[in-house]
């Protein structure tokens, strides 16, 4: 549902949801109060649980090791309940940067990231990311250099995908918490770098 | 092979090793299919075995998906996959494609 004010008719996206979901509190499928629970709770999950994942494996060689191995479980580890979610964490090196893509919909990992930023869902992100890297990385005022081999990852099925940015320069002996402050969204899809001026 | 996922569901057994060159089946059948057109008749290598998981375009149509698929992240060259690619040589994407759409390159 739209916050803004004004007035404006369904769209048919809109009524075809509105018409399901009444179908199923009228049956008593499900009730409102559950709908408006998971809704709640989708909207409270942000990056910020994401970014306590990038911060320990920053701080914990051994954590790091485990969350490339299984992401799912290393995010269960710190206590994160990512059901159903098959995690693959894809590390960014001096040599490698990674990048994050769905070009059938707009698979996302919400359970870490929240809801999925609109560009992410645009045809135009999902059909250049996978063409033309370079150029749309460029967009977001991150140039890779050359030199540097960009992957990027289509998450067409079962998998879900999650960056694991560079520790920024310049960051040595700060704890935990205050790296994850660093850790933005958009770093861990791989569309910018976190840096210690920014935080 | 080690799966980086383990799945409980009968399985196919997986045909291909890490480092394997594949080609993507070229092939454009209708229904629900996840394996995208812009891949279709090139080749890779297989970058991990990821596990087994439910057909999902047995699934589409309300079928069990069983036995799961082996699933597998392939990693493909930009440069053949994309003609007159802007990049370096070495940029890849990877992709990941049920065992069905796949055969020995």
């Amino acid at each position: 549902m739209s916050d803004q004010g004004t007035y404006r008719p369904f769209s048919y996206y809109q009524l075809m949801e509105t018409s399901l979901r009444e179908l199923l509190v009228e049956k008593g499928i499900v009730t409102d109060a559950e709908i408006n629970a998971e809704v709640a709770q989708m909207r409270a999950r942000s990056a910020e649980r994401g970014a306590r994942v990038v911060a320990r494996a920053w701080v914990d060689a051994e954590y790091k090791k485990r969350l490339l191995a299984n992401g799912t479980a290393a995010c269960e580890e710190l206590g994160l309940e990512i059901p159903a979610l098959h995690l693959v964490v894809v590390e960014n090196t001096p040599t490698v940067h990674n990048a994050i893509v769905c070009t059938l919909c707009s698979c996302y990992p919400r359970v870490l990231l929240g809801i999925p930023p609109d560009w992410y869902k645009s045809r135009n992100y999902r059909s250049r990311m996978v063409r033309e890297p370079r150029a749309v990385l460029a967009e977001f005022g991150l140039r890779i250099a050359d030199s540097v081999q960009i992957r990027v990852h289509d998450s067409t099925a079962d998998m879900r995908y999650m960056v694991l940015p560079m520790r920024p320069q310049g960051t040595e002996g700060w704890d935990e918490a205050r790296l994850a402050t660093l850790v933005t969204r958009d770093s861990m899809i791989g569309v910018a770098v976190p840096s210690a001026a920014g935080g | 092979m080690k799966a980086q996922f383990a799945t409980k569901h009968p399985a196919v057994a997986p045909r291909f090793e890490t480092g394997e060159r594949v080609r993507v089946r070229k092939s454009a059948p209708l229904g629900h299919i996840r394996t995208p057109f812009y891949i279709r008749g090139h080749v890779g290598e297989i970058e991990r075995f990821c596990g087994c998981f439910p057909n999902p375009e047995e699934l589409a149509q309300m079928r069990s998906g069983l036995p799961a698929q082996p699933l597998y992240r392939v990693r493909f060259k930009q440069k053949d996959v994309w003609p007159g690619y802007r990049g370096a040589d070495a940029d890849v994407v990877e992709i990941e494609i049920y065992q069905h759409w796949l055969e020995p390159a």
